[in-house]
């Protein structure tokens, strides 16, 4: 302790946890949670997103938002006017406005396809139109329309994104450590895609463009957080040659245990600030990236280091294991 | 590290002075950033459209219909050359990138050659967008050369772009962007507009105007129930009347010089129109020929008016009568001096938020922002103490500072998404320091004096801090390049963030730490246990 200020420590300094015994147990629920999520994800197999429930961004039409403050909305009198127009596939819900409207009293949300034989805009038009003629006073605050084409565009895109996002990590983590550690590290990385895929699958929480956003990130994080480990495990590889690995991979996680939970616990704070404060589009974004964070810093403990035992590491010389260096710092 | 290098110094008081210069403007209101003189830079951070409030349109510039109707236009302009030229046609047939003309009598073959081919010197430019080649005895070919064919798309993209820009200026939006997306695409952003249906109706609009005459030989009964003759076709008016009007354009709306809203005799608004030499020579002549005929103002394919022509109207000038209002009458004023759009536009895809609703997300995301950094604030100083928490946090600061100063600096825009961007790298911005001084204690528990302490703590963290932060702008790289809009925004927000903060963790601690190391000389590391 310092005689400057009492400071809170997490854990103590030095940890003992034996991570890798439990590696096998941790192994198969990872496995099971994997299997589970993919299930909930793609099944109904029938349905163009599968278990996930796409936004308008996905699966194209038209999203409303409206108002009716000073007055309570009274969602089934949106109902009722959107099925007396005709508007197919008609989903309406209630919203939260942080600040304004925190329980979500005055503001409604509607999904719909399009009209017979209209484009996407001139549905919109139209609903709107009959929505005030219905409703009276009604204020619309957010419109979203997307055409077909655009939406299946928009789908690709965000597919490739996350694939090109895993196979960039794969190559650099090998380029920077080796082979070995990129498929550990991608392992990681798919455990940590997929789950948070079927958290989306699970909660219903609207899968759109910020969805793909979040689980991009969740990669990026989880990346963060397995390199600081085998970082720490390339290191100790050339300080204790003789070192069995499981032990190894025990001391190297010990070893940067305190910063993984100083790191965790501040994003998970600030993110937890947003998903309660931030509302409406960012309550789900946080909310995934939350569980991202927390699946992220349990892979890179249980499955992207453990991992590593199934096909061991090459344990040559100093010269095999060097890192290739980057011109800006040099290692005693 | 712990001799104070003057660079380091330097670079750091530099950038701090920098960051202000780019970042102080968003502090003041919108008058006081008037007030100040003009030599000094403000710039601002942009709001996306979903905390400004505004709409976005992504239009699709319809390039095959235009192409297809440009072919159908080649048989239009063939039948009549030819048919001024008194040569008998057997028949005219779809080619590819043309028609192929079949003449009646073979020995008019050349002559129909010759007339064919006036038609592309009326083209503008010195090589014609298209070809005729006499193919056999009595046959023809007149096509589009494929390099025309293959410039028509982008061209009518590039068109399309100014009219539409032309279009919303005539609105008085308030900065809209245009931008071209992709082969075909346009995006339309305009903030401030709520309401898009308005600029989605101005701007859908093709605008085609023609003048052209009523088929008076045929029957119009005859063409309803379906016998069309080949060089007319039904119309109809905006209350459903149908019109039996010849294919043949006289004037168009390219020929128009000028369109003003003026009032008819009976008072009610109407628009005037003026056209240029060439379209008033075609119309006086027209109009000559044909006095008592009553001829249709088309447009975009309905008929506006059918007025009979009671004398030649040789000055080019005239007004069109029909229901409108004043409103209507201005809004189809601004859009004929606007121009045509060469081929149609559908929206493909449109967003819009309203002010108040983006202000909200503004105000919610502010007070997220805020507290998690006092709440990071705490919790680097309860961990660390008030001296290495206290510089992490300094760090912290300038990180905020220097996010802001270059966001405002790029021009870059902050969404919704992008707020969340900025939170996450308030975290994660701590990260660097984290792995510093938890490899600082570190290496002071393993018994080295406090200046090996910190420099193999920071020499060691370096690689590690380096090689977890490209990661990260890796997977923000890809959201830019595959991401739209809001995504795009976020993954900016996100990258610029990792920089700043890698650069302030590293540079700001090192500094502010060798300042302590002077002038505390400690024998002890006060994060060491």
């Amino acid at each position: 302790m310092s005689r400057f200020w009492p400071l809170i420590k997490l854990l103590p300094i030095k940890t003992n946890f034996r991570f890798v015994r439990y590696a096998k147990l941790f192994g198969s629920l990872s496995v099971l949670l994997v299997i589970a999520s993919v299930f909930f994800t793609v099944w109904p197999a029938d349905n163009k997103c599968g278990g996930l429930t796409c936004g308008v961004d996905f699966l194209g039409g038209n999203l409303i938002e409206m108002s009716t403050a000073p007055e309570p909305v009274d969602l089934a009198e949106i109902r009722a006017s959107l099925n007396q127009q005709g508007v197919p596939d008609a989903q309406v819900q209630s919203y939260s406005v942080p600040g304004s409207d925190p329980t979500g009293r005055f503001h409604a949300m509607a999904k719909f396809g399009n009209l017979e034989g209209v484009t996407a805009g001139e549905t919109i038009n139209r609903v709107k139109a009959g929505l005030t003629e219905d409703l009276g006073a009604v204020q619309f605050t957010r419109t979203e329309a997307v055409g077909a084409a655009v939406s299946g565009e928009l789908l690709q895109n965000g597919v490739m994104a996350l694939l090109v996002a895993i196979v960039l990590m794969l190559v650099y983590i090998w380029f920077r450590f080796e082979w070995q550690f990129g498929l550990g590290a991608v392992i990681g990385l798919f455990h940590d895609v997929i789950l948070t895929f079927g958290l989306f699958a699970l909660t219903g929480m609207e899968f759109s463009l910020t969805a793909v956003a979040s689980i991009l990130t969740v990669i990026g994080y989880s990346m963060n957080d397995t390199v600081v480990v085998y970082d720490r495990i390339r290191e100790n590889l050339r300080k204790y040659k003789k070192m069995p690995l499981g032990e190894l991979i025990d001391l190297s996680i010990n070893e940067t245990l305190s910063r993984t939970i100083m790191t965790g616990v501040t994003a998970l704070f600030a993110l937890t600030v947003l998903a309660v404060l931030g509302g409406g589009p960012l309550q789900p974004f946080a909310i995934a990236l939350i569980f991202g964070i927390v699946v992220g810093t349990y892979s890179s403990v249980y499955v992207a280091a453990p991992v590593l035992l199934l096909w061991g590491v090459k344990r040559g010389g100093p010269d095999e294991i060097k890192p290739i260096k980057l011109g800006m710092a040099s290692r005693p | 590290m712990v001799h104070l290098s003057r660079w380091k110094v330097i670079l750091l008081a530099v950038t701090l002075a920098l960051g202000l210069l780019f970042s102080y403007a968003n502090a003041l209101s919108p008058a006081q950033r008037e007030a100040l003189p003009g030599w000094l830079p403000k710039p601002t951070l942009n709001l996306g459209l979903d905390l400004q409030g505004g709409s976005y349109l992504l239009l699709q510039v319809d390039v095959d219909a235009m192409r297809e109707k440009r072919l159908q236009n080649l048989s239009e302009d063939a039948r009549q050359v030819l048919s001024e030229a008194q040569i008998g046609v057997a028949g005219i047939a779809r080619d590819g990138n043309g028609v192929i003309v079949t003449v009646s009598n073979p020995q008019q073959t050349n002559a129909a050659v010759d007339a064919l081919r006036r038609l592309l010197a009326t083209g503008v430019g010195l090589v014609s967008d298209r070809t005729v080649n006499r193919l056999g005895d009595d046959r023809i070919r007149y096509a589009y050369t494929d390099q025309a064919l293959a410039q028509m798309g982008p061209t009518a993209v590039e068109q399309s772009i100014e009219v539409v820009r032309r279009r919303i200026d005539s609105l008085g939006t308030r900065e809209p962007s245009i931008t071209r997306q992709g082969a075909d695409r346009i995006v339309v952003q305009a903030p401030g507009e709520s309401d898009p249906t308005q600029l989605e109706r101005v701007i859908g609009q093709t605008a085609q105007l023609t003048f052209q005459m009523v088929d008076v030989e045929n029957s119009l009964q005859e063409a309803l129930a379906g016998a069309v003759p080949p060089d007319a076709e039904v119309l109809f008016g905006e209350d459903g009347t149908p019109y039996l009007v010849k294919r043949r354009v006289i004037v168009s709306g390219e020929n128009l010089v000028n369109a003003n809203v003026t009032t008819d005799q009976s008072n009610r608004p109407a628009i005037g129109f003026r056209f240029d030499g060439q379209g008033a020579r075609r119309f006086g002549e027209t109009t000559a020929a044909n006095i008592g005929k009553p001829f249709a103002i088309v447009l975009d394919g309905k008929v506006i008016s059918a007025p009979r022509i009671n004398s030649a109207i040789t000055g080019g000038q005239g007004i069109i009568e029909g229901s409108f209002t004043i409103a209507s009458a201005s809004e189809l004023v601004n859009l004929l001096n606007g121009g045509s759009l060469p081929a149609p536009l559908t929206v493909e895809e449109r967003r819009s938020v309203t002010a108040s609703l983006g202000a909200d997300a503004v105000r919610a995301g502010q007070m997220a922002t805020l507290i998690a950094f006092i709440g990071v604030l705490v919790f680097m100083v309860l961990s660390y103490g008030l001296l290495f928490g206290g510089i992490s946090v300094v760090a912290l600061l300038m990180n905020g500072l220097l996010i802001i100063a270059a966001m405002s600096l790029t021009g870059a825009t902050l969404t919704l998404p992008g707020i969340a961007g900025l939170i996450l790298t308030l975290a994660m911005a701590v990260d660097a320091n984290v792995l510093i001084y938890e490899r600082m204690r570190d290496e002071a528990n393993a018994g080295r004096s406090p200046i090996a302490a910190m420099d193999a703590g920071f020499n060691r963290a370096m690689v590690t801090i380096v090689d977890a932060n490209l990661t990260t702008i890796l997977a923000a790289l890809i959201m830019f390049w595959f991401g739209a809009g809001p995504v795009r925004g976020f993954a900016w927000t996100l990258s610029i963030g990792v920089v700043t903060s890698v650069f302030t963790a590293v540079l700001v601690t090192q500094v502010l730490l060798a300042f302590w190391f002077r002038v505390a000389r400690p024998k002890k590391l006060p994060i060491a246990s």
